[in-house]
């Protein structure tokens, strides 16, 4: 089989030797549209690879204010007494989600390193079983690296029961590392059916 | 340049006749021909549903139709005219005319370009189909995202989504294969002793035009692949609440977004030059200059992407980094509105019709790019984006900049494709109820957009009414006018006077040596430029 396929390589070889410059040509188009076509494999692999770039860019930079989800730990962080942040809270159910949810507190002024406590209510208004996700996401999004939680009820799903209230509490504190440009972030809550549909 | 040998063999046709000529033909002129007629009856198909949205937005209120169908009317406007009207339209030309320019008997790969043109009617069909099975009862119709598909509305969406989804994979493949096609052509087959430095600058703008294509297009079918997989396959690719990102969908749609404004603009400054050198009797100015300057702003295309959402909430050094590397396209951009002026200058000018179109062109193009660089200032932008200064910006740069610079060279080569001169009185009036018409619809939508109308609103507040009655009014004068150029074009087809071989006192190149109209097998043997 190898050896036959060789021997019909070389024929194919041979003949474009006495080929006419026609049908030289016309090979030679086809190599280089093959070749191109390289090019555009190329920007396929390059549209899938920019979903785990765009990831890990944005897990480095926080450029799209998302905070990690997992606890951070509590180093021993000094707390900086000399400066105030303030951080803002807002909330949003989403569609296919039958909760109300919002902070118990619209926003707290605290030093970087300082750990804090805030609440969140949850009520589950429907009259099944509903379980749900929050992401969070922080703005300006330079911010959220230095947005550390310690615990969150957004680590893992959370399960109500009908017409069951719950507060939902947030350990958190802001790295004292934090650019000096920076006194106010807003901290969002988006709450999504964690439901199998 | 000139020419020694110019093949006359007129032999007649060992094609097939009737349909079967034009479904199976890989003759680069049967195929341009179909390109440009498939071309301008979509943008005929894109200029009614436009025509719906403006009567509906003649008045505040709703009164002809539901927002839903508002909604959808409007994506498939755009993705029509941009895919099935604009880029045909210029692979059309690059068909017919680069063989002819650059001495060479046909494409390099002719199979593969009657492929690439019959992917296109299906994919239109796909695009239109669900507004159809919408009277059947079957969907809610084609896809009401509006032409970016941006998720979670498109993960949400009917099946108009899905169907657009795969005209869009059809549509890629097509402009890949037709790029593919243009490249190995203009590698490979250009006539002996012309250099890549000697092309004709339709040639190199198309150079550049194919290079982005196979570049950018796989992105995007890439992006509406994974919206695929998140409508129906359980992924998360946009999804935040599964760990995706909607942000991200944009970044990878305008990385092709925005090369594709220059895919659409670059074929046509590529032969505007031709149009100005023809009509004025100069030479092209700064022929160099105007080639590394489609280098330039092809490059840049591809880096500047993220200008289309500036308020989606990126980080300040990204905001920054985007302004300046946009407003730098206005750099070599200015490189060829200098030329392209400069080329005029003291020449002794003539005004036929494509002249008209392309002195029009100039100024209603330049406006386009000028409007581009108050929406490229972030600051100004957010106050700017997603309004209609936006929509009456990017009109300005693809009706004026794209279609009417289609227009100019529909005009230039007409005579030289059917071999009949069009009537010129007709071909002035056309160009004056365009130009009047276009401005009077659009000028009212950049006040009504710093006035702070959003876009892809049905109905809205009492204060913008008169200004959307008079871009409504004239929005149909402007679709009507289109009716005379419709009207022109096959009056010149059947008949008229003979147009001479060089069709164009000043016309210069290998495409101007041949008969009008040229022989159905031409450059058989090459030319020899010297």
């Amino acid at each position: 089989m190898v050896c036959s396929f060789h021997v019909y390589t070389m024929e194919i070889k041979a003949n474009d030797n006495d080929t006419s410059p026609d049908q030289q040509r016309k090979l030679a188009n086809k190599k280089l549209g093959f070749k191109l076509l390289w090019i555009v494999a190329g920007s396929i692999a390059f549209s899938i690879a920019l979903v785990p770039l765009y990831n890990v860019l944005c897990t480095l930079t926080g450029l799209n204010g998302k905070t990690k989800t997992t606890a951070s730990e509590i180093s021993n962080t000094k707390v900086d007494e000399s400066r105030w942040v303030t951080v803002q809270f807002t909330s949003n159910v989403m569609p296919g989600l039958g909760w109300n949810f919002h902070p118990k507190q619209s926003s707290i002024r605290l030093h970087p390193g300082q750990i804090q406590t805030v609440l969140f209510e949850a009520k589950n208004i429907t009259s099944q079983v509903v379980a749900g996700q929050a992401v969070p996401s922080v703005s300006p999004g330079v911010a959220s690296i230095y947005f550390k939680k310690i615990e969150c009820f957004c680590f893992v799903r959370q399960e109500l029961q009908p017409g069951e209230t719950k507060l939902m509490p947030l350990r958190f504190f802001v790295s004292p590392d934090l650019p000096s440009d920076v006194s106010e972030m807003t901290l969002s809550y988006a709450f999504f059916s964690a439901d199998k549909q | 340049m000139s020419t020694t040998t110019v093949a006359h063999h007129d032999e007649h046709a060992d094609h097939p006749t009737g349909i079967m000529r034009w479904l199976t033909t890989t003759n680069h002129k049967d195929i341009g021909t179909m390109y440009l007629t498939f071309s301008l009856i979509m943008f005929l198909v894109g200029g009614c549903m436009i025509l719906g949205i403006r009567a509906e937005l003649f008045k505040p209120g709703l009164q002809l139709m539901n927002p839903d169908f508002f909604n959808q009317l409007i994506g498939v406007h755009a993705l029509i005219m941009i895919f099935a009207a604009l880029m045909p339209a210029a692979t059309g030309f690059a068909n017919w005319m680069i063989p002819l320019q650059i001495g060479a008997p046909d494409m390099a790969l002719p199979r593969l370009n009657n492929w690439g043109f019959w992917l296109l009617p299906p994919s239109a069909i796909l695009l239109t189909l669900p507004f159809t099975l919408a009277l059947f009862g079957i969907g809610d119709g084609a896809l009401a995202t509006g032409w970016t598909f941006y998720p979670p509305l498109s993960v949400q969406g009917g099946i108009g989504v899905d169907f657009a989804i795969f005209a869009v994979h059809l549509l890629g493949i097509s402009s890949v294969l037709g790029s593919i096609n243009i490249i190995v052509t203009l590698f490979n087959m250009r006539a002996p002793g012309m250099t890549l430095m000697k092309m004709p600058l339709f040639a190199w703008g198309w150079l550049i035009t194919a290079f982005l294509l196979i570049a950018t297009i796989p992105v995007l079918a890439g992006a509406v692949t994974m919206l695929l997989t998140d409508r129906h396959f359980g992924t998360h690719f946009f999804d935040a609440a599964g760990g995706g990102d909607p942000i991200m969908f944009q970044h990878l749609f305008w990385f092709f977004g925005h090369p594709e404004v220059y895919i659409l603009l670059l074929p046509v400054w590529g032969f505007i030059p031709q149009i100005l050198q023809t009509f004025s009797r100069k030479p092209v100015y700064g022929y160099k200059a105007q080639v590394y300057s489609f280098w330039a702003i092809g490059a840049l295309a591809v880096v500047v992407w993220a200008h289309h959402f500036f308020t989606a909430g990126l980080p300040v050094p990204a905001l920054l980094y985007f302004m300046y590397s946009t407003m730098a396209i206005s750099l070599p951009l200015a490189v060829l509105f200098f030329c392209w002026i400069k080329t005029m200058w003291k020449g002794s000018m003539s005004f036929e019709t494509p002249m008209l179109f392309t002195v029009g062109w100039i100024i209603l193009f330049g406006i386009g790019g000028l409007t581009g660089l108050v929406l490229a200032d972030v600051a100004a932008d957010a106050q700017y984006h997603n309004s209609y200064f936006v929509v009456a910006h990017f009109h300005y740069t693809l009706f004026a900049g794209g279609i009417m610079g289609i227009m100019a060279g529909v005009y230039y080569w007409l005579p030289k494709m059917t071999g009949h001169m069009y009537n010129e009185k007709l071909g002035k009036t056309h160009f004056w109820l365009t130009a009047i018409s276009f401005n009077m619809t659009f000028i009212p939508q950049f006040f009504l957009g710093l006035a702070g109308m959003p876009r892809r609103i049905p109905d809205y507040a009492l204060q913008f009414a008169e200004f959307n009655m008079i871009s409504s009014i004239s929005a149909f004068v402007l679709g009507l006018s289109q009716l005379l150029f419709v009207y022109i074009i096959i009056t010149c087809i059947r008949g008229g006077k003979k147009a001479t071989d060089q069709v164009w006192e000043g016309a210069e190149g290998l495409e101007w040596t041949l008969s009008s109209p040229p022989p159905y097998h031409s450059f058989a043997e090459q030319p020899v430029i010297k």
